[in-house]
């Protein structure tokens, strides 16, 4: 069935990946190859099978809904990027008024 | 310094002379790190090593011992892979995304193993995020075969598989979501076991796909396997999908089953791939040997295991799209900068993922999109179950499965990295086990004619990963195997 490469390009931005033109093009005729390989599943018939998510499921298991400090938050923060004042700074999403 | 020859030390012989008072833990992890000071230049299994940390950790241990406080690990050295936190260490999951990444907790399996005494050497290496099967697709160097440092060691786990074949950690961690552990484990002859899913806890693991993860032992024998798994198998409140149960002390019943009879299957459909003829040539030779020891051999059908590789990579890298979300460059790792808060997204993430993390969050968002869901990730979901009841229908009959690790021995670098496909088709074997959540565990079986390692798969039903250990250890006797690398035997 293969992919096109504008599909591939449509999915790179769903999946927030930049692509340079190189990569889009490989990526079609790979990606095409292994969606060709899927192909194989069609023949199965699943009418009446309930899917699969988990392979062993147990009820979720609940527990009180209480505090629970993390300790040090500054270990949190020292990961971050960029971080100002206990917060995480990103850029600008609102626009100036 | 107390006398001991590293090359044949196990945990098992380690904990006797520790208890003796014959070696003390400092000994031990001096032993081990200078062993990777000599071959890890070689074999580049480690991306982090801290010798001041391990050393201080290590004369902790012998204080305690002094006190006569115990613990089932006290003073034993071992390494982690590097998708498990380690609080205060890094953990980079050999990606460039989290290359300064500092773990601000511990994994609830590490927590298990401090508790016991654990020493911690360092972290090992592997495929990106744990996708791969010979720990090329590292951000930051492949690992090589101790065997052959032409071959890979196997993957993703690979640099805690070369750690053990080597002796550079007398144990270590793993990551299995599609044969993670057991393929590089059977690549470097060591014993390797992805325990049934939900045994081990995965908080604190990084997650790859959740419905398969799972974090398992890699150590030279059964009887040690069997000990890092009972002392990291814990119901953890801290995971949702972690089991509500008690586990037997694993390392005690192995003695107990030692003359237990099992009857075995062989699943027919896993010979009607194409099989290297010297890894044939072994499986058939282990199925002489179980027969002997008086174990009943029959033939089982699994009808639905050639669907299991197109589900897999369905499945995986849907989970791992999700999963990987997170890498935005917003709350850790690697950022570069965008005009926009999108573009710095897009950005950060390609320039932080490698190629083959890429092309599964591709796929994977594929089949989770609109249109695709139903066709991909749906029908793959349903086609699990029908996987899944093959296995359970099987273990009606039969109380374990034998089958190969791998269709071929170690290969060599570079030969699959090009190729997707080929390389996904090297855990054909391993594969339909995490999908259908069973104990699997790789056994070292023998040597090709040019000396590389071969292994055997035992696999399981749900939690009876102490008959899949019983039977390896039945198989271990009986083989008596010496594997030790060329490249330590010449130390």
């Amino acid at each position: 069935m293969g992919i096109s490469i504008e599909e591939v390009k449509r999915i790179s931005h769903l999946a927030r990946l930049e692509l340079t033109d190189e990569e889009a093009q490989t990526y079609t005729e790979e990606l095409g190859k292994i969606l060709d390989y899927f192909s194989l599943l069609k023949e199965v018939d699943t009418k009446d099978v309930q899917p699969t998510f988990h392979p062993l499921t147990w009820d979720t298991p609940m527990r009180e809904d209480e505090v629970r400090p993390f300790g040090d938050v500054r270990k949190i923060l020292a990961n971050a990027p960029v971080s100002w004042e206990g917060m995480i700074v990103v850029p600008r999403v609102v626009k100036v008024p | 310094m107390g006398s001991f020859d590293l090359n044949t030390l196990t945990i098992r012989k380690a904990l006797y002379l520790l208890e003796k008072g014959e070696v003390s833990s400092v000994e031990l992890t001096q032993a081990c790190l200078e062993r990777i000071r000599k071959v890890d230049e070689k074999v580049k299994a480690f991306l982090y090593v801290n010798e001041e940390w391990a050393l201080e950790q290590a004369r902790l241990a012998d204080e305690k011992r002094k006190e006569g406080l115990g613990g089932k690990l006290l003073g034993i050295p071992l390494a982690i892979k590097d998708n498990i936190l380690i609080k205060g260490h890094p953990t980079t999951c050999a990606s460039k995304i989290l290359h300064n990444y500092i773990a601000p907790y511990d994994a609830t399996a590490i927590l298990k193993l401090k508790e016991e005494g654990a020493v911690f050497l360092g972290k090992t290496n592997l495929d990106e995020f744990a996708m791969g099967s010979s720990t090329e697709n590292s951000a930051f160097f492949p690992t090589k075969n101790p065997w052959d440092l032409e071959k890979v060691p196997g993957g993703s786990s690979g640099g805690s598989a070369v750690a053990v074949a080597c002796r550079m950690g007398l144990g270590a961690l793993g990551s299995d979501t599609g044969g993670s552990i057991r393929q590089p484990a059977c690549f470097c002859g060591v014993v390797g076991m992805k325990p049934t899913y939900s045994m081990v806890s995965r908080f604190g693991l990084v997650a790859f796909a959740s419905s398969l993860d799972q974090i398992g032992p890699f150590a030279l024998n059964v009887e040690d396997t069997a000990l890092l798994l009972e002392v990291i198998s814990r119901h953890d409140p801290y995971d949702s999908t972690s089991a509500p149960k008690q586990f037997p002390a694993l390392s005690q019943v192995l003695k107990e089953n030692e003359g237990k009879k099992f009857r075995i299957g062989i699943p027919k459909e896993y010979f009607e791939h194409k099989l290297d003829s010297e890894v044939s040539k072994n499986f058939d030779e282990i199925v002489m040997l179980l027969k002997k020891l008086g174990h009943e051999v029959k033939e089982v059908s699994l009808p639905r295991t050639k669907y299991a590789l197109a589900v897999y990579y369905i499945v995986a890298p849907a989970e791992a799209a999700s999963n990987l979300a997170r890498y935005d460059g917003v709350k850790y790792g690697l950022r570069v900068e965008g005009k926009s808060l999108a573009e710095m997204y897009k950005k950060s993430r390609a320039e932080g993922f490698g190629r083959e993390v890429k092309r599964r969050i591709m796929l994977g968002t594929y089949a989770l999109s609109a249109g695709y869901y139903e066709a991909f990730y749906l029908k793959a979901s349903r086609v699990r179950t029908l996987i899944k009841q093959d296995f359970l229908k099987a273990f009606e009959e039969v109380d374990l499965l034998l089958t190969p690790v791998s269709p071929t021995p170690p290969f060599k670098l570079g030969e699959k990295i090009s190729d997707p496909l080929q390389m996904y088709l090297s855990d054909i074997f391993t594969i339909p086990v995490n999908l259908a959540g069973l104990p699997g565990l790789s056994l070292p079986s023998g040597f090709t004619s040019d000396n590389l390692p071969l292994g055997v798969q035992v696999i399981g039903p749900h939690f009876k990963d102490d008959h899949v250990l019983s039977l390896a250890y039945q198989i271990e006797k009986e083989l008596n195997l010496e594997a030790i690398p060329p490249i330590i035997k010449a130390l």
